[in-house]
């Protein structure tokens, strides 16, 4: 008795600490690092929860891929965290979306390098609405400074005895050591990230003070491509389809000796490798010393969670211990003034050389005019490394694209005649549909009451998470998203995109053109992915075949791989230099094929990923069908004396054509929309002319400055050609399709 | 059934060799990658085996959080779950919707048809902001029953035509004979069609489960706390703003696939056989 009352007390007791437990306050932390930096990140976050025992904080690591959507979705639904680390280039888009607080306090630059603390200070992004960016306060910022990222220069100690202090001692290094299949120093040419510090060196810049002007098109523009010519095509002492893993592999087996490249490259290097790092050289021609673009992490607040707890667990963060762990344990070059001059870290002349290369760097510009820039700059830098262009003349078509690409936004329309014609057109619909309704129709409705009772599951889900958000994309499409404001556009949008009036048709970002292309890549793989599947899914029918199940899981293999990997996988056989495609073309004897420097070789090598992805699908589908056939069908056709070929058209394909109709249906429509693969393995090269509508969209929403209006209308046309299509299928085969009973 | 002759066998066999063998190269590299230590994108023949490790499989399937408990084990029952639950509801939602499609004809059938359809046609990168939307209203963000439901309902549409042309194939002789007998609707349809209709719905199951078993920014989206994260989320995780861990990540991609093999062995049993023939005599 007394034993249950004090088994009563302790559960009393154990319940109260539980709910008081349930009380105490939860800082939820976003990001999206990985490795080292994550961990580091952990041991900070595991020290203040030593330190503050009432508060609970929960870390969250989101992967990079979903990292903005779910930010942009979360936060405003209330679901968010209370504090994230993002990149300050976001801050344009951030404040424009209202996802973030400023700093409640001002921040002290005695603690943070000013370097990091200027970009993300109030009033420092330009471009934006001047009530949203809020008025530059001396100390006032939008987040706290942890880390930067930039590029500096990583040699082999074995193959480069002293780093070159100006880049003709780089080149003469690398001539060196240059023979056949191995370089002096790579870098991924295809992105202007890695090609900015020879533009900013050589006294080019991106825009215009304000932020409201691109200005790519200069002198000293040109006389950066000049000297990225000089290094690919000249001296060729740079391999020129290098991308991020291939430039690792190469450091890490001794085939190039010097790498430009950031601090996330120290953990790839392999363990056994010697190496270095110094800050980038001076530019020869101009003097002046190399400067990448800087990015600097912040850690935000979200909107409206600027509570005491959660600034505490900010401010432990960012303090200078914190900073030190995260600098000695997670290699971060971090933004603490006073970790520089720790003795430990000063130990470790990687951080002390970022700290250098920073006083050398130019800010990652926040205007959202920026984001136009990146594809026309990219298309430019291979335009010169492949000698397709002159520097000077390559970088004049950037110019002009991005004139193109930043159209202003349409004039703001009155809502109210859209709103009248749509509720007209809504009850002109019923009317039609109450005026033409088939006889009886009441009784009919009653009369399939079975048929709708044995569907409403269906059409209650689909309603609610296919139709409804298909409404809302649909709805977008006839607003525009500007630096701070969304406007009702009516039909502008479409119009623009239409008519197309901004470029001929044989230009790469006309709309037609883009059709004409998606067309061709829908059509070449569903004839691909039908015929090689039903061709297999025939060889592997019959009962006398052994090994079938083996054969039909091996073969089902590609689909079961995420396409993300072998989309990558599939980039790296193209590649022109090192890949298997090319290594097997000159073991043949032929000439190997610069695969993504022409529109053919890149569409072919985008159809030959995805019919190798897609073929699975076809063959399953297939299989299901061709087991459904009764084999009396068969025997009835070998009675009347029917060969292998007429049983095949006479009774395989009319029986398949059931199940075979709605797989190619869905196929096209599927291909039609195929993002991955366009996406990873041709990025749409060369000049964006291998891009397909979907991924065209992508771009105007997610690449180029978040158009999402004009997206959502390019989205819009590509549904109703879909629709146009499926008509017009749908009247080929009306009559096989036509409900039974 | 009569065999063709050795020649042609012969051929058959060498036709299905030298296509698996096209289609596994690339499945092969991303094995090199997963169990070497420097792992690159150029294709190897012959496996460097001094660089081989163990350290990218162990290292994803021995993930822990902060208070010990063990990510991999907890992400893939959730994976379970999330590409279960979502294969089960879409297949018995696909299956009755199908019936209904193949065996009634009904006020709004082209137009529900041609719906399904219609709703394949929007790109879905489009779809995700709108969608959560929802998903938040309905107070399901962040649980299981939300990206089942999402999962389950993307998956509808093929599945529905799929099973609505394989009923069409299956004589409405045999509902009738059924209905005479006294048979109710519903018991035709779940003892006489559904399991004639067993490689249809084998193939729909694949497809549901997969296309839920690989999908990752909804997830990642939607699921707001590590222990019930799916395991695609965890896998994507290896890729960051800048770099990505490439063994780890090919690791992690044949450690996924691998449920998906192990499934389709099981459902190719009901795939072949040809069971619904029989019966259908």
């Amino acid at each position: 008795m007394r034993r249950g009352l004090v088994i009563g007390g302790l559960a009393v007791a154990t319940l109260s600490c539980l709910s008081r437990l349930g009380q105490a306050a939860e800082v939820v932390l976003w990001h999206s690092y990985r490795a080292g930096e994550m961990e580091a990140l952990d041991r900070t976050v595991d020290r203040f929860r030593h330190e503050h025992p009432d508060t609970k904080v929960r870390v969250l690591a989101v992967p990079y891929g979903a990292y903005q959507q779910k930010l942009i979705s979360a936060i405003p639904a209330g679901h968010g965290p209370d504090l994230f680390i993002a990149a300050h280039d976001q801050l344009g888009d951030m404040i424009r979306r209202e996802l973030i607080e400023p700093v409640p306090a001002a921040l002290a630059s005695a603690q943070f390098l000013d370097e990091t603390l200027r970009p993300l200070a109030v009033g420092a992004v330009q471009g934006i609405a001047a009530g949203a960016a809020g008025p530059a306060t001396p100390g006032r910022s939008w987040g706290w400074p942890m880390a930067f990222k930039t590029l500096v220069l990583f040699y082999r100690t074995d193959l480069v005895a002293t780093p070159p202090a100006t880049t003709d001692g780089m080149i003469e290094i690398a001539h060196a050591l240059t023979r056949p299949g191995r370089f002096g120093l790579a870098y991924n040419l295809a992105e202007f990230y890695f090609h900015a510090p020879w533009y900013f060196g050589s006294g080019a810049e991106l825009l215009s003070a304000d932020g409201l002007s691109a200005r790519i098109e200069s002198e000293a523009a040109a006389a950066s491509g000049a000297f990225l010519r000089r290094l690919v095509l000249e001296e060729r002492v740079v391999p020129t389809d290098a991308n991020g893993a291939l430039v690792t592999e190469m450091f890490n087996r001794g085939q190039v000796a010097m790498v430009v490249n950031g601090p996330w490259f120290i953990s790839e290097i392999d363990r056994g490798v010697p190496w270095k790092i110094a800050t980038l050289p001076r530019m020869s021609a101009s003097d002046r010393p190399a400067r990448p673009l800087l990015t600097v992490e912040g850690l935000f607040v979200a909107k409206g969670r600027a509570t005491p707890e959660t600034v505490g667990l900010a401010e432990a963060l960012v303090s200078d211990s914190a900073a030190r762990i995260r600098a000695l344990e997670g290699g971060q070059p971090v933004a603490n003034r006073a970790a520089y001059d720790d003795p430990e870290v000063a130990a470790r002349s990687v951080l002390g050389t970022f700290r250098a290369q920073l006083e050398q760097t130019v800010p990652m510009p926040t205007a959202p005019l920026v984001a136009l820039l990146w594809e026309p700059l990219n298309e430019a830098l291979r335009q010169i490394s492949r000698g397709a262009l002159a520097p000077k003349v390559a970088f004049a078509a950037a110019a002009s694209r991005v004139r193109v690409l930043n159209q202003p936004l349409p004039e703001s329309e009155s809502a109210a005649p859209f709103v009248l014609g749509l509720l007209l057109l809504l009850c002109g619909a019923l009317a039609v549909a109450v005026w033409r309704r088939p006889p009886r129709f009441v009784a009919r409705l009653l009369a399939a009451r079975a048929a709708y009772a044995f569907l409403l599951p269906t059409a209650i889900g689909m309603t609610l998470l296919v139709a409804v958000p298909f409404l809302m994309g649909l709805g977008l499409g006839f607003f525009a998203f500007g630096p701070g404001e969304v406007r009702f556009v009516g039909f502008a949008n479409f119009v623009s995109i239409i008519t197309a009036a901004e470029y001929p048709v044989t230009h790469p970002l006309s709309f037609y053109f883009t059709l004409v292309v998606t067309v061709l890549w829908t059509v070449a793989n569903v004839l691909l992915h039908v015929g090689i599947g039903f061709a297999l899914a025939l060889l592997l029918s019959p009962a006398w075949l052994k090994g079938r199940g083996l054969f039909r899981v091996l073969l089902i293999l590609p689909w079961t791989i995420p396409n993300y990997i072998t989309a990558l996988v599939f980039k790296g056989l193209f590649n022109a230099q090192f890949g298997a495609v090319n290594a097997v073309l000159v073991a043949l004897g032929l000439s190997p094929v610069g695969w993504f420097d022409g529109f053919w070789p890149a569409f072919a090598a985008n159809v030959v990923t995805n019919v190798w992805l897609g073929f699975p699908f076809m063959m399953v589908t297939l299989l299901g069908a061709l087991q459904a056939i009764p084999q009396d069908l068969y025997d009835a056709a070998r009675v009347d004396g029917a060969g292998a070929w007429q049983r095949f058209v006479g009774v395989t394909l009319p029986q398949v054509g059931p199940a075979l109709l709605p797989a190619v249906i869905l196929g096209t429509i599927w291909t039609f929309n195929m993002f991955n693969i366009v996406f990873l393995v041709s990025e749409g090269q060369p000049e964006g002319s291998t891009d397909i509508l979907v991924t065209e969209a992508y771009r105007w929403a997610f690449v180029r400055n978040g158009r999402y209006g004009y997206a959502a209308a390019y989205s819009t046309i590509i549904f109703v050609i879909l629709v146009l299509y499926s008509l017009v299928t749908r009247r080929l085969v009306a009559p096989r399709s036509e409900a039974r009973v | 059934m009569s065999r063709p002759r050795l020649l042609l066998r012969l051929a058959a066999y060498g036709v299905l060799v030298l296509t698996a063998l096209v289609v596994l190269s690339p499945i092969y590299a991303v094995l090199v990658m997963a169990f070497s230590r420097a792992p690159g994108f150029s294709v190897v023949v012959a496996p460097d085996w001094s660089t081989f490790t163990l350290d990218h499989v162990k290292g994803f399937l021995s993930t822990h959080d902060a208070e010990g408990r063990w990510l991999f084990g907890r992400q893939l029952l959730n994976s379970v779950v999330v590409s279960g639950g979502a294969t089960l509801v879409g297949v018995l939602f696909a299956t009755s919707a199908g019936y209904a499609f193949s065996r009634f004809k009904f006020p709004g059938h082209r137009a529900g048809m041609v719906g399904f359809l219609v709703t394949q046609m929007f790109p879905g990168t489009m779809m995700i902001v709108p969608l959560y939307l929802i998903i938040n209203a309905l107070g399901l963000v962040d649980t299981v029953a939300g990206l089942v439901a999402v999962y389950a309902t993307t998956a509808l549409p093929f599945c529905v035509w799929m099973l609505k042309g394989y009923f069409d194939t299956i004589p409405i002789d045999l509902d009738e004979a059924a209905l005479i007998d006294g048979a109710s609707r519903v018991r035709v349809f779940y003892q006489v069609l559904l399991p004639l209709a067993r490689p249809a719905i084998a193939v729909t199951a694949l497809f549901s489960f997969l296309g839920a078993w690989n999908e990752f920014i909804l997830a990642a989206t939607l699921l707001s706390r590590e222990e019930k994260f799916t395991l695609p989320v965890t896998l994507y995780r290896h890729i960051g703003a800048y770099g990505a861990d490439w063994g780890a990540f090919a690791a992690g991609s044949i450690i996924v696939s691998i449920p998906v093999c192990v499934l389709f062995l099981f459902l190719e049993r009901h795939l072949v056989g040809g069971l619904s023939a029989g019966a259908v005599k």
